[in-house]
């Protein structure tokens, strides 16, 4: 292999940041945002309620993605922090009389700090010890809520009169729109930005090689801890989504707020998606809310049979999942994260 | 004495986009043995590597006692016999040298080779018996890593730079050990960077250079100008 | 219960613990999978034995002996197929497609066996105590619980040490292209140590069973306890193993002791400090790293 042979198509090839496609997307994309803002004026409730449904799955998505598919930690104890978000705003505004809106953005900072010290203990385990270590977490979080009287214990809680007492069921319904609109958009903006910045950069090297990027001076402990920290108070926002969504919890059971179904259902919607991809974690949120609302109730048990069956088979079928085999297909990106190589010619 | 025992035909290999073997084609008759030699990244290795299964190649044909055996996996190629005693010596840190030589019981072929005769044929493994392998020296390593290969009874002994990173005197026992093995008819490949030992030992050469064969000739019938050339791709060697 | 009393039984569950994390401390020391059905499979280990009693109405003892056959296949099978594909799509696939399972599994026997708690006969052994004292008495089906963690343990390490598959299981281990190279069909060795894993997590599930009810939903709690008795004694290790799975045992009956609520909570907190201290000394240790370079 001559070094020629390595220079010569370098000269017509160039790094590409932006397309015009994906320019034209992101901005369709960031006024679609902004529409949306506006559906409560113009749809009913159901299609409202739907619509918090989709945010908040957007959310897990996004934020177990940013976990596995950048920071490559696969966490099986993310309903932690839905479960820390769903009890804080239960404290927050129920014992302490708090406006639950406001309550609701606490329990997200509250999340974010949890995941501080929380990171410093379990970003030292790898691969499957991370895993069932952010299990252990979890499980430890929703024994601790159930052995407190003033949340409910085991048998849960309710958020109703909180949110009764300062709003009209319809109020309560737009407000939480909002919130969960709001907090997706700037959860996706809040990734958007730090993968196309230096962390981005340096996650790339630790995904290709962790031991190599530690010793080219990669902080790789801190890297993954932005994304510890961010994919926790992401996780919080979307239990307190959840908790203004449905008002009463349960705190042990797969089913439950703390519970591994959860879990199930990020993974899921990730695969589907494309783990690793910005877009696909959103494709995934879709295809999940209509699995959700279209079958969940004529499956019964079968619906997380499926959901786990899916799984298996799309990360040994179909690694990619959906946007990942399209965007191999057609060469496109739409929300621009990473580099990308260009010959004179266009395409690989 | 002159049966072809592997026949390897327009071989291709690649490592990703680079082409490490480009339409190699060789044959070993029994009881031989034939040198390999070449610059670094000629694609010795990965020609080793490929005769004995470790590397799947792009093209070709290769054949064995003949029978095909292009796409044979390597546990089943070194039960019908042919062992590679790879580069770096490769072995398991954690076991004794008794319990690595044992591993190779897996190709179930029986012979001569036997834990007692490999401990006979290097004799300075004989205290090492129960030491890890790990605690061992370079050339102890490289003389276990051979009895190992050995231990496969194979009637193809593939020997991937075994002089490599050894002491002198440890290059000197390995190569008195291969003599004996080429005295007992065991057919054997081997690649070497040091020309004089290649040349020594072997009763024919080939060249690598750049994936490609560029000489072949018998030992004692090249010239040590002839082999070099063609080593550093020089035009004289060029075919 | 006194105090000696919590210990003792704490000892004693840590017996079942290493018994259960026996299969996936093997599989993480071979293949480097950890297999997050584990308790899973042990659950249906228990069910399909409770299955073969149902309908021959034989001894949980004797219908434990097809269904562990069975796991052997079952475990042979599962790597064969999902997992080898999966340590061949790259090193965080095998959590996925394993949780995929876990969480197909629990549903699937939720249909088939309905929520409802479960338990299997442990016989006379079952209900029999030795009474030491006034205040201690020892459970003998404890006791034989422990016996046996140690005979599959013991038994485990011998094959490990002394038989042609143990060493190739190691060698496989150490580097699975080397051990191609002579002979040893690698995949293979991996299915046969699933095999072995899937089996012990199934004797497990039998005798969890037979200590104390279960239900579908009991698969996920058992892999938490098998996996922090691992890491606690140190992950490789089969010894470490059960010294883990008596740290943790006696952590959560010292803690029932307590209050009956602390009995799960109490494990999870010495697993946790475990952690935390290994990540101190592991943090320190890098900055006296750092230092030495500086």
């Amino acid at each position: 292999m001559s070094e020629q042979a390595v220079a010569a198509p370098s000269a017509a090839l160039r790094v590409e940041r932006w397309s015009p496609v994906s320019a034209v997307f992101t901005a369709l994309l960031v006024a679609a945002m902004a529409l949306l803002a506006f559906a409560p004026m113009l749809f009913g409730q159901g299609m409202l309620d739907n619509l918090i449904q989709l945010y908040f799955l957007v959310i897990l998505a996004i934020m177990w993605n940013a976990l596995a598919g950048y920071g490559g930690l696969v966490s099986v104890g993310q309903q932690a922090f839905i479960g820390i978000g769903a009890y804080a705003v239960v404290f927050l505004s129920v014992e302490h009389s708090l406006n639950p809106y406001l309550a609701m953005l606490l329990a997200t900072l509250i999340g974010g700090g949890i995941a501080i010290p929380l990171a410093a203990i379990v970003l030292w385990l790898r691969g499957g010890a991370f895993a069932i270590g952010m299990w252990v977490v979890a499980e430890v979080f929703a024994l601790l809520v159930s052995l407190d009287a003033a949340l409910g214990g085991g048998t849960g809680t309710s958020a109703v009169l909180a949110f009764n007492l300062r709003y009209t069921p319809e109020q309560r319904l737009r407000n939480t729109y909002w919130f969960a609109l709001a907090a997706a958009a700037l959860l996706l903006a809040i990734l958007f930005a730090l993968l196309r910045g230096r962390l981005g950069v340096s996650l790339q090297a630790i995904r290709d090689n962790e031991d190599a990027a530690a010793s080219l001076g990669v902080h790789v402990l801190l890297g993954k801890g932005v994304l510890f920290v961010l994919a926790g108070a992401g996780c919080t926002a979307a239990g307190a989504v959840i908790l203004a969504w449905q008002l009463s919890i349960l705190p042990l059971g797969p089913d439950s707020i703390f519970g591994v179904n959860w879990t199930a259902k990020m993974i899921f919607m990730v695969l589907v998606g494309g783990l690793g991809t910005f877009e696909g974690p959103i494709i995934g949120a879709v295809v999940l809310y209509l699995l959700e609302t279209y079958t969940s109730t004529r499956l019964g048990v079968w619906y997380l049979v499926l959901l786990g069956g899916i799984a298996i088979g799309v990360a040994l079928f179909m690694p990619r999942g959906i946007w990942g085999s399209l965007q191999e297909r057609f060469n496109v990106r739409l929300l621009p994260v990473g580099y990308r190589l260009r010959g004179a010619g266009g395409g690989r | 004495m002159s049966r072809t025992l592997l026949s390897v035909e327009r071989i291709d290999a690649r490592h990703g986009l680079l082409q490490a073997v480009r339409e190699v084609s060789l044959t070993v008759v029994e009881g031989e043995t034939l040198a390999l030699v070449g610059a670094n990244g000629a694609g010795k290795t990965t020609l080793l590597r490929t005769i004995a299964g470790a590397h799947r190649p792009a093209g070709g044909r290769i054949v064995f006692d003949g029978e095909d055996v292009t796409h044979v996996p390597a546990h089943r190629r070194v039960r019908i016999g042919i062992a590679l005693v790879p580069e770096g010596r490769k072995l398991f840190p954690e076991l004794t040298v008794e319990e690595n030589l044992r591993v190779a019981a897996a190709a179930g072929r029986p012979g001569c080779w036997t834990v007692d005769a490999v401990l006979e044929a290097f004799p300075l493994l004989q205290p090492l018996r129960r030491k890890r392998a790990a605690s061992l020296s370079g050339g102890e390593q490289q003389a276990t890593a051979i009895g190992r290969a050995l231990m496969t009874n194979p009637r193809l002994l593939l020997l991937d730079e075994v002089s490599l990173g050894l002491a002198p005197v440890a290059v000197e026992g390995v190569y008195r050990s291969l003599a004996t093995l080429v005295e007992t008819g065991t057919t054997i490949v081997l690649v070497e960077q040091d020309l004089g030992r290649a040349l020594g030992v072997a009763s024919r050469v080939v060249c690598m250079l750049e994936g490609r064969l560029v000489l072949e000739g018998r030992a004692g019938e090249l010239s040590r100008e002839q082999v070099t050339e063609a080593y550093f791709g020089l035009e004289a060697g060029a075919r | 219960m006194s105090w000696v009393n919590a210990v003792i039984h704490g000892i004693l569950l840590g017996g079942f613990y290493a018994l259960l994390a026996t299969g996936l401390s093997l599989m993480f020391g071979v293949m480097r999978i950890i297999n997050l059905a584990h308790g899973s499979l042990a659950l249906v280990g228990a069910y399909m034995t409770f299955l073969v009693v149902e309908h021959v109405h034989v001894s949980t003892y004797l219908g434990l002996l097809p269904v562990l056959a069975g796991a052997l296949v079952v475990g042979y099978l599962l790597q064969r197929t999902m997992l080898e594909r999966s340590l061949r799509a790259g090193e965080l696939v095998p959590l996925l497609t394993t949780f995929g399972l876990l969480i197909a599994i629990a549903n699937l026997l939720q249909y088939f066996f309905s929520p409802d708690v479960r338990g299997l006969s442990a016989g006379g052994i079952g209900t029999a105590n030795w009474r030491v004292s006034g205040s201690l008495t020892i459970p003998w089906f404890d006791v034989l619980v422990l016996g046996i963690a140690i005979v599959v343990l013991g038994g485990l390490q011998l094959l490990l040490r002394y038989t042609q598959l143990g060493r190739e299981l190691r060698a496989t281990a150490a580097d699975p292209d080397t051990v191609e190279l002579l002979g040893v069909n690698a995949r293979a060795v991996y299915g046969r140590a699933a095999a072995i894993a899937v089996a012990t997590a199934a004797l497990a599930g039998v005798f969890y069973a037979m200590r104390s009810n279960f239900d579908p939903s009991t698969g996920p709690t058992q892999l938490i306890y098998a996996f922090e008795a691992v890491v606690i004694g140190g992950i490789g290790s089969l010894w470490g193993t059960l010294v883990g799975g008596i740290v943790l045992g006696v952590a959560q009956t010292v803690g029932a002791r307590i209050d009956v609520q602390y009995f799960a909570l109490a494990g999870h907190l010495v697993f946790l400090a475990v952690l935390t201290f290994r990540a101190i000394r592991q943090s320190v240790g890098l900055r006296v790293l750092r230092r030495v370079e500086a």
